[in-house]
């Protein structure tokens, strides 16, 4: 396959000499001449010394006919441009961007980036996990990150408890389909009442999260 | 009517005072408070330290709806950046973008949005004082469609191709 990163940090660096360990064919592109020059020494012709984000240079790097593109410099703004670049002026099927603020996820999604990478997410979910927080705990991302899972843990004073599960209005888009109670999961019947204590899992798209969290969780303390 | 600008250097300093003064709503960001020395005293407007390409900080300024939003920093990147955030989540009703690389410029006005272009501009004004041919679009392109993204359509076969503007040709398929 025929790869074009977009990026010689540490990250275009490490994976370019990966995707060379397992026999890709790869092109990486650095616009900073001397950083350029230090990874060539170490991997060879396949560093280019040009900027990605410009189409001319994309061109001669052959993104006329690479399968995929990582863009994965170390700012958003350029990572979006080498993707729709890639996307719209050369038709690459396949687009994959690294993105520093996580707020800039759904922007990218939306303008056509196929893939995208937040380590600033990956981090932040795998540190929730570990500590207990009153919010809700993003379990897992689900395709490209249209679909999450999402446990809600009823602490004291969420609207949630004392319900029946299925008479709370979750937001279009959303469904939950369990509870853990007692480390034990049982998926939710017409008469499951929540209680305190209780672990509930949901489905949903990231934009429902703020409704969910109304019902499950209950106002933020500091608003 | 609102207008926001992000990049308050000559051009961005300078509109925002044209603006101001016919009446307008100005809020204008940049990163560096200096930058605000552009200004007149007289400005009326809003003037905020901020980055420009952050959704969070456009917000918190009240970015929100403008009639205009130009994105008027050094980089072309963050100005194309910015264009989007302010058509896409900021429901911007016009947009301007400057784009300094002819190349890029053409591009994204096929993707509906306007950009503005230093490097025909200059040379467009050099060719008509001389006396010769002028280019069709000689600084702003006009967005060639409504803001596309692809991913909401059925598939991304729906973007039409980019012509060629004189650099890299697109893939023929």
């Amino acid at each position: 396959m025929f790869v074009i990163v977009v990026g010689g940090g540490k990250v275009g660096y490490y994976l370019t000499k990966e995707l060379i360990a397992s026999g890709h064919e790869v092109a990486l592109m650095e616009k900073d001449r001397r950083r350029a020059e230090l990874i060539k020494d170490e991997i060879g012709s396949v560093v280019i010394a040009q900027d990605g984000c410009e189409g001319k240079y994309l061109h001669e790097a052959g993104a006329n006919r690479a399968e995929i593109v990582a863009a994965v410099t170390g700012d958003d703004e350029d990572n979006l441009v080498i993707c729709q670049m890639a996307k719209h002026h050369f038709d690459v099927p396949r687009t994959i961007a690294r993105v520093n603020n996580p707020k800039n996820e759904r922007l990218f999604r939306h303008l056509g980036v196929d893939e995208i990478i937040s380590p600033t997410r990956m981090i932040l979910g795998s540190i929730e996990q570990d500590i207990p927080v009153h919010e809700l705990l993003h379990l897992a991302a689900l395709g490209v990150g249209e679909l999450e899972i999402i446990e809600a843990h009823l602490q004291p004073g969420s609207p949630a408890i004392g319900k029946i599960a299925l008479d709370i209005p979750v937001p279009a888009g959303c469904s939950m389909f369990g509870v853990i109670r007692d480390g034990t999961p049982t998926p939710l019947n017409s008469d499951t009442v929540l209680a305190e204590g209780d672990k509930v899992i949901a489905i949903g798209r990231p934009d429902c999260e703020e409704d969910l969290r109304l019902q499950l969780i209950g106002e933020h303390e500091e608003a | 009517m609102k207008a926001v600008i992000v990049g308050c250097g000559r051009v961005g300093a300078g509109l925002a005072d044209e603006l101001d003064r016919a009446g307008w709503q100005v809020l204008i960001l940049d990163l560096t408070p200096a930058a605000f020395d552009r200004l007149p005293s007289t400005f009326g407007g809003t003037a905020l330290r901020g980055d420009g390409t952050d959704e969070d900080t456009l917000r918190r300024a009240g970015a929100e709806d403008a009639d205009l939003f130009l994105a008027l920093t050094e980089g072309d990147n963050r100005n194309v950046m910015a264009a989007q955030l302010g058509v896409e989540e900021l429901g911007a009703r016009k947009t301007v973008a400057k784009i300094n690389d002819p190349v890029r410029a053409e591009a994204y006005a096929h993707l509906g949005i306007a950009t503005l272009c230093r490097t025909n501009l200059m040379s467009a004004a050099v060719l008509g004082f001389t006396g010769q041919a002028v280019p069709e679009h000689p600084g702003i392109y006009p967005p060639q469609q409504p803001h596309e993204h692809p991913i909401d359509g059925a598939g991304t076969g729906t973007v039409p191709a980019v012509p060629a503007a004189g650099g890299p040709s697109t893939r023929e398929v």
